[in-house]
């Protein structure tokens, strides 16, 4: 008996030490930092208590990032799924050229973003980029995308849609050749239209599925930055900057590693509230019984 | 197990390593260095750092290229805060402060001479001295040192009927002559931009460029105080947004930095403002003949300095720190200064550089070159604060917002001296 237990306690260690080391030390580590104030020179860091939290509630750039990245998820997150499913129905049909197809949708998620963020960075560029050759030869006026705060969250948005959106087809389609071929046969029987075959069938069908690729599109839309770094710098006047990139510009640009450590514990927060509410929400409705 | 033997095997490496690296009373230094424009700047430092090895023994030097000016500052840092500073790095003179703040770098006066000290620092060009020295001593060593200057499409000039040799002088030159070259097809829409002043980048660089010659001081010289709130300054930023939406001449919206040279080679600019870092990269790329201006005046000419200065950092020992500075005595000697100059289009630091004949037939072949070392007659500091890269942040942002047509100039930059005051209240 006690021998098992021993055996079991070393069979998680590896696991357990590297969790801890690099995930919960390093969690537990930024939290008392943000207690603290940030050293600097002959000045050490003492404790101020929530007095780094006091600072969230009166900075402008923090609620404008926490902002940009509320509509940022709630927009990239639904959306990517939505092209991901007709991408996934599409290619599930035998049409010609099927493999290509399939290629094709899923090549921008091969790409690294930095690659994804260049090459948009082209099509955005304004007077000769690709959007702007297009647009000028039906007479339109160049359009400066990414360089006016009213339409670059928007623009990084699409960057966003089209790396994700192939990465979550895969998803999609190892599912929809899943679901039992008996059931379209039943509905084709009873005459139902296929737009309730996808409603009463795939969609239902597909939840585990959608609700696995819309944590992960959450996640990621607080999680991956790098398009930020490469075209916009955040800007203009934080326009695009999301939560992640303030925390990088405030503790690696600008050296307050205290307030950095505040806004990682914000996100922290989130991230920890948005994996919680889907786990143990969603996911007792989500099987179809 | 095998990760045990693996990092056993890596120690062993590194002591065996050592061992055959250095020479039993070698001093051996690291030294970081960023490249921010294109062209041959790593290999011309590597070759350098290799040379004086040649010719000076006993002294080990690991130059090691750190990517963007931003991202070697943030390793400079991250390492010295972890114990394991470089002897020695290149890094923005803008973040001198930063580094005072943070208890990083050493004067270089403790480790020269008295007279070592009128004729090495005294020779440089004071106006890159501005940006290097703070409470009476000597933090920075300008290198790799730079300024905004104006260059133009000669053949757009003479298309739209102007004199392709007369580059706009004052403001007011630079609206009219901007007007008539930007061009519109017949729907109306803009094929040809008379002028491009970059907004994202180093939005604040460039507008000095405009806020200088306006008479206008972004920062003071103990980078304690900020004048963003200045009428002057917010006169430039009026200015700067009317280029876009009163005169219609240069694009609205924020305009990058990167892509700015090919615009200009692309024809869809006639007249850019870049850095004078670019000079060789228009040289080999510009399919016109194109002329090189200083910045047009308002109340005088102006424009500020930019780029990189040598940094002495405090965690070494003193046979290090002498060595280093031996070191960066060295190759800012006007032979060294000279090839450093030629190979990138950064501007030689030292007036006895441009008496060397490399530099000399070199402006013989380029005399664009011998404009930016003009105009630092005019120039004066670039924004440089305790916490700057915090309060360029703010001045930045409110740029932007006057820019976008978001705010007006006299609320954005108002609110952003109130926050500059804010984080720099400390320090008074």
């Amino acid at each position: 008996m006690r021998r098992t237990t021993i055996y079991a306690w070393l069979m998680l260690l590896p696991a357990m030490v590297l969790l801890m080391a690099f995930t919960h030390y390093p969690a537990i580590r930024t939290i008392i930092a943000s207690l603290h104030s940030t050293a600097r020179g002959h000045r050490a860091s003492v404790f101020v208590g929530l007095a780094n939290y006091e600072r969230l509630l009166s900075d402008d750039v923090f609620k404008q990032v926490l902002w940009n990245n509320l509509i940022y998820g709630a927009l990239t997150v639904p959306v990517s799924i939505a092209i991901a499913i007709s991408m996934a129905l599409l290619v599930n049909y035998k049409l010609r050229g099927r493999g290509f197809v399939r290629m094709a949708y899923f090549t921008p998620t091969v790409l690294p973003l930095i690659a994804v963020a260049n090459i948009w960075l082209f099509f955005y560029t304004p007077g000769f980029g690709l959007i702007d050759q297009i647009r000028g030869m039906f007479g339109l006026a160049q359009q400066n995308w990414i360089g006016q705060p009213d339409t670059v969250l928007y623009a990084m948005m699409v960057v966003t849609v089209w790396k994700e959106a192939g990465f979550f087809m895969i998803f999609y389609l190892a599912a929809l050749q899943s679901i039992s071929p008996s059931l379209y046969e039943a509905a084709a029987i009873e005459g139902a239209s296929r737009w309730t075959v996808f409603r009463r069938i795939t969609f239902p069908l597909l939840m585990p599925t959608t609700l696995f690729v819309s944590v992960n599109a959450a996640i990621n839309s607080f999680r991956l930055i790098d398009h930020i770094f490469v075209m916009t710098g955040g800007g203009p006047n934080n326009a695009s900057s999301l939560l992640l990139y303030y925390i990088y510009q405030v503790a690696f640009r600008e050296w307050d590693t205290a307030y950095g450590a505040t806004l990682t514990v914000v996100l922290l927060a989130i991230l920890l509230l948005l994996a919680v509410g889907q786990f143990f929400f969603f996911d007792r409705k989500v099987h179809y019984k | 197990m095998s990760f045990f033997s693996v990092a056993n095997l890596g120690r062993a490496a590194v002591v065996v390593g050592a061992l055959a690296a250095s020479p039993a009373s070698a001093v051996n230094l690291e030294f970081y260095f960023p490249v921010a424009v294109g062209g041959s700047a790593a290999d011309t430092i590597k070759a350098l750092t290799a040379e004086y090895m040649a010719t000076h023994k006993g002294v080990n030097i690991k130059a090691i290229y750190a990517g963007s000016y931003g991202d070697a500052s943030a390793k400079a840092i991250t390492a010295a805060r972890g114990g394991n500073a470089p002897q020695l790095s290149v890094l923005l003179s803008t973040d001198m402060y930063t580094l005072i703040d943070n208890d990083l770098i050493v004067p270089f006066d403790d480790y020269v001479s008295k007279p070592e000290m009128k004729k090495w620092i005294g020779g440089f060009y004071p106006a890159f001295m501005l940006n290097s020295q703070a409470d009476g001593k000597t933090w920075g060593i300008p290198f790799q040192r730079s300024t905004p200057v104006m260059y133009w499409n000669k053949k757009a000039f003479s298309e739209a009927g102007l004199d392709p040799n007369h580059a706009p002088a004052t403001w007011k030159e630079l609206v009219s002559i901007s007007k008539a070259l930007t061009k519109k097809n017949a729907n109306g829409n803009v094929t040809q931009w008379g002028l491009r002043i970059p907004s994202a980048g180093f939005p604040y660089w460039l507008f000095q460029g405009l806020a200088i010659p306006n008479g206008a001081t972004l920062a003071s010289a103990d980078g304690k105080k900020t004048f963003f709130d200045d009428p002057k300054v917010i006169e430039a930023a009026q200015f700067q947004y009317d280029l876009a939406h009163k005169y219609g001449v240069m694009a609205p919206g924020s305009i990058d930095w990167g892509a700015t040279p090919k615009a200009f080679f692309e024809g869809k600019t006639a007249i850019m403002w870049t850095s004078t870092g670019n000079l060789t990269n228009v040289v080999k790329n510009a399919p016109f003949d194109f002329g090189v201006a200083m910045l047009p005046a308002r109340k005088t000419r102006g424009a500020p300095t930019g780029g990189g200065n040598f940094y002495l950092f405090k965690d070494s020992t003193e046979a290090q720190k002498k060595a280093a500075v031996k070191f960066v005595q060295w190759i800012t000697a006007p032979e060294q200064a000279a090839k450093w100059s030629i190979a990138t289009g950064y501007v030689a630091p030292r007036p006895d550089a441009w008496k060397t004949p490399a530099l000399q037939a070199y402006v013989k072949k380029v005399p664009a070159a011998l404009v930016a070392r003009d105009q630092l007659k005019y120039a004066k500091a670039e924004l440089s604060t305790y916490q700057n890269s915090r309060v360029t942040k703010i001045f930045n942002d409110a740029l932007a917002s006057v820019l976008s047509g978001q705010v007006d100039a006299a609320t954005a930059m108002k609110s952003a001296q109130a926050k500059a005051d804010a984080v720099l209240k400390p320090y008074r």
